[in-house]
């Protein structure tokens, strides 16, 4: 049964990694739902946030060659409930709009958005907010003409404690075993 | 560390290159030049006395021929190639070297910088299109990063599961000054080579190994990789458990004990795939479940419980679900293991393996061996060379029906031994592999056993053995066949021979023009004395056997069918 996972990926900065982890969904012929990659709280260190649809066997297999990875620090999988996500969207609707005002400030309003910029042609609208949410004010606005929208994909924070830190040293420990080399 | 001239002065880039390979204590490197790449060969001028360089014919050759030196010394391959075309060429033997983790280090030139991504002359993205093949790589623009990289790039190669690694330098950092001062690389942050054996995964293995009545034993080439001959050999003797082994996993386990039981896969032995089916546990050391060797995955072991001991974390669980997972380095593991075991008698079990040999040796390998057919079969030739080398020379085998009949009838007594293209099945694989054999052990007898077809796919490196006087004894067994493919054809196409039917060149004729003598024989009465002088020549030698042209290699596992149905005609 396929599932929607969250993956949380750190990384050393190094060019070409973030090609190196595509590559594990392609080759797997998997799509990648949304990417999005930042530093994290620790300086140096990457996070991407990976969402895919697979079954709970493919993901864990996943990881294990995201992990591979001579660059990849850690990688996790997640389940929505163990995570908090949030995605921002941005709508730009033709300032007509504002000919039906009160509805649409009610629309705006209604769905916890707010109005980033109004501009005498175009109005752009700001949303963040789950998936559902985000389509939820998409749907409420195209009565009015959606001239452009874009999303920026999910990212994700989890629920169970263990700070990052607490990873990097595990993994410095691990990272430290003797070289084995075969001489014959 | 070393003392050379130039320790701790400015050098160029490039000399910089040399000296870490020099640090690095390597001696033999395979490559080819080219515009890219000539300030490292330039100053490779100045290092003859130190760095042999061998020139292949072609890239791919130079790859092959690293893995080869690799595969029989333990020793990291090196290749030199210039950008593009050259980087190219490189990319089937780079693929072939990450899936039979091989260590490699390919040092590629590329374009000025300022160059990239403006489809300069020769430049190719060899990063990226490298990216799916190699354990790691990376580019390198400034002089002063080259020694760094490739200090990485040997730790990176050799260390844990071993792969291939790529190294591109642009040609402004081969020219660029630096100071030069190598620190070897021991540990990398985001890197876990090899995990650490868990007391509690080996108390849970010898637990089920206790407790089997059918435990049996699957050898891979992590057993070579890791070192660990001699450690398995005393837990298979104490618990006494039979043991069977992988392509690549031939001669890590002594082919006359009592409890070696033969070789695995769509045309291993009967035995051991049969008796897949009946084990109640099954003790999987450094190998990875290939489809060659599971067959139908569905059907494969459901009866037996798994214990998996592997390096490499994302091997388990990826086709076989395991019981009980030991993770970690093969030797320090079956170490650990040995006083955990008790020690035990199989006898009955053992003879059930016996039982399947006997059969196996009246339906399949009498005949193969002592044939009635006017025309030579290929398993008499390589059973004959068995025999008269006694399992004592490096054979290195290329890809098709004579791989397989070689890797059933040739038994290498010494471990690693036997080199051969398992993961990517590579054709013209065998040639420079077996010259790479030859540099890297120049006092063992090499002998590359090839098919008609394998060998026209790099029969260039006949050239590299004639430039650098490499004595390697070739056997080609001519079937005028692309024979596995036409196999295919016969058993599940109907007969249909397309395209698989050679019109082949005179291949002593080529030898010759080479300078290397040889000799074609056709008729039985001929082989031995033809397989003597090949084996006792002092210098390279070409031996053409023109074998039955329709031979089908049994046993065989269909694809679809399980280990137990395997057949044997
Ligand atoms: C580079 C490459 N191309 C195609 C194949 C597919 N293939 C596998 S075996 C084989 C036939 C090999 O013929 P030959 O070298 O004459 O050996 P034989 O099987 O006749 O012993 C072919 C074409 C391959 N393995 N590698
Ligand atoms: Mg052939």
């Amino acid at each position: 049964m396929d599932n929607t996972y969250t993956l949380s990926v750190f990384t050393e900065d190094k060019i070409g990694l973030l090609n190196r982890v595509t590559i594990i969904f392609t080759r797997r012929h998997i799509n990648i739902e949304s990417i999005t990659a930042s530093e994290s709280e620790v300086k140096g260190i990457y996070r991407y946030t990976i969402v895919i649809t697979v079954s709970q066997e493919q993901v864990e297999k996943l990881v294990g060659q995201i992990e591979k990875q001579v660059e990849v620090l850690k990688a996790f999988y997640h389940i929505n409930n163990d995570i908090l996500s949030r995605e921002i969207a941005l709508y730009k609707v033709s300032a007509e709009a504002l000919k039906e005002n009160e509805l649409f400030t009610r629309i705006v309003n209604e769905n916890h958005a707010k109005i980033l910029s109004i501009a005498p042609e175009y109005i752009v609208i700001e949303k963040t907010g789950d998936e559902r949410e985000i389509l939820h004010l998409f749907n409420d606005l195209e009565k009015f003409g959606i001239l452009e929208f874009v999303r920026s994909g999910r990212v994700a924070i989890t629920k169970p404690m263990k700070t990052l830190n607490t990873f990097l040293k595990e993994v410095e420990n691990n990272s430290k075993t003797v070289i084995k080399h075969f001489s014959k | 560390m070393n003392t050379h001239k130039k320790y701790n002065t400015e050098v160029t880039g490039a000399e910089a290159v040399i000296l870490a390979l020099l640090d690095e204590q390597v001696t033999d490197i395979f490559g080819y030049p080219g515009g890219a790449i000539m300030p490292v060969y330039d100053a490779l001028y100045d290092y003859m006395d130190q760095l042999n360089h061998y020139l292949v014919r072609h890239e791919q050759g130079a790859t092959h021929a690293a893995q080869g030196y690799s595969r029989v010394s333990g020793k990291t391959g090196v290749v030199l190639a210039t950008s593009g075309p050259g980087a190219t060429n490189l990319i089937t033997g780079i693929a072939d070297a990450q899936i039979d983790s091989t260590p490699m280090v390919c040092i590629t030139g590329q374009v000025h910088s300022h160059l990239l991504g403006t489809d300069a002359f020769q430049e190719t993205d060899v990063v990226g299109i490298s990216m799916p093949v190699t354990k790691w790589n990376i580019q390198v623009t400034k002089a002063e990063d080259i020694a760094p990289a490739l200090a990485k790039a040997f730790y990176i190669a050799c260390s844990g599961r071993p792969g291939p690694v790529l190294v591109d330098i642009t040609k402004d950092a081969q020219f660029g000054k630096t100071a030069y001062k190598y620190q070897k690389c021991e540990s990398i942050r985001s890197y876990f080579p090899c995990p650490k054996v868990k007391d509690d995964d080996i108390s849970k293995a010898a637990e089920l190994i206790n407790n089997a009545q059918r435990p049996y034993i699957l050898c891979g080439h992590g057993v070579l990789l890791s070192g660990a001959e001699k450690q398995l050999l005393a837990f298979a003797e104490k618990a006494d458990i039979p043991v069977a082994s992988t392509l690549l996993g031939l001669s890590a386990f002594p082919p006359k004990h009592p409890l070696y039981v033969g070789y695995l896969g769509m045309h291993g032995n009967y035995g051991p795939n049969l008796l897949t089916n009946e084990c109640d546990l099954l003790i999987a050391i450094g190998m990875r479940f290939d489809d060659r060797v599971t067959g139908n995955v569905n059907k494969y072991a459901k009866q037996a419980k798994v214990i998996h001991f592997e390096i490499d974390p994302s091997e388990v669980n990826k086709i076989i679900h395991a019981d009980v997972a030991v993770l970690g380095d093969a030797k320090e593991a079956l170490e650990l293991l040995l006083p955990k075991v008790k020690t035990q008698k199989h006898t009955e079990w053992l003879k059930r393996f016996e039982d399947c040999t006997k059969i196996e040796f009246e339906k399949v390998i009498k005949d193969a061996i002592d044939p009635q057919t006017e025309k030579l079969r290929m398993a008499e030739v390589i059973d004959k060379f068995h025999k008269l080398s006694e399992g004592n020379a490096i054979v290195v085998t290329d890809v098709g029906q004579h791989q397989m009949i070689t890797s059933r009838y040739y038994t290498p007594n010494i471990p690693n031994y036997f080199v051969t293209s398992g993961g990517l099945g590579t054709m013209g694989f065998g040639l420079p592999a077996a010259i790479g054999a030859k540099v890297a052990l120049p006092n063992t007898q090499v002998v590359a056993v090839l098919g008609d077809g394998g060998f026209q796919m790099t029969i260039q490196e006949l050239g590299t053995i004639m430039q650098s006087d490499i004595a390697v004894k070739i056997i080609v067994l001519n079937n005028n066949f692309l024979g596995m493919v036409r196999q295919w054809q016969q058993l599940f196409f109907d007969r249909r021979y397309s395209f698989t039917e050679m019109k082949n060149p005179d291949f002593i004729a080529i030898g010759y023009g080479y300078g290397i003598k040889g000799r074609k024989i056709t008729e039985r009465k001929d082989l031995q004395a033809a397989l003597e002088e090949m084996y006792a020549s002092k210098e390279a030698y070409l031996l053409e056997v023109v074998v039955e042209n329709e031979e089908n290699v049994f046993p065989m596992i269909k694809t679809g069918a399980s280990v137990a149905e395997i057949i044997l005609e």
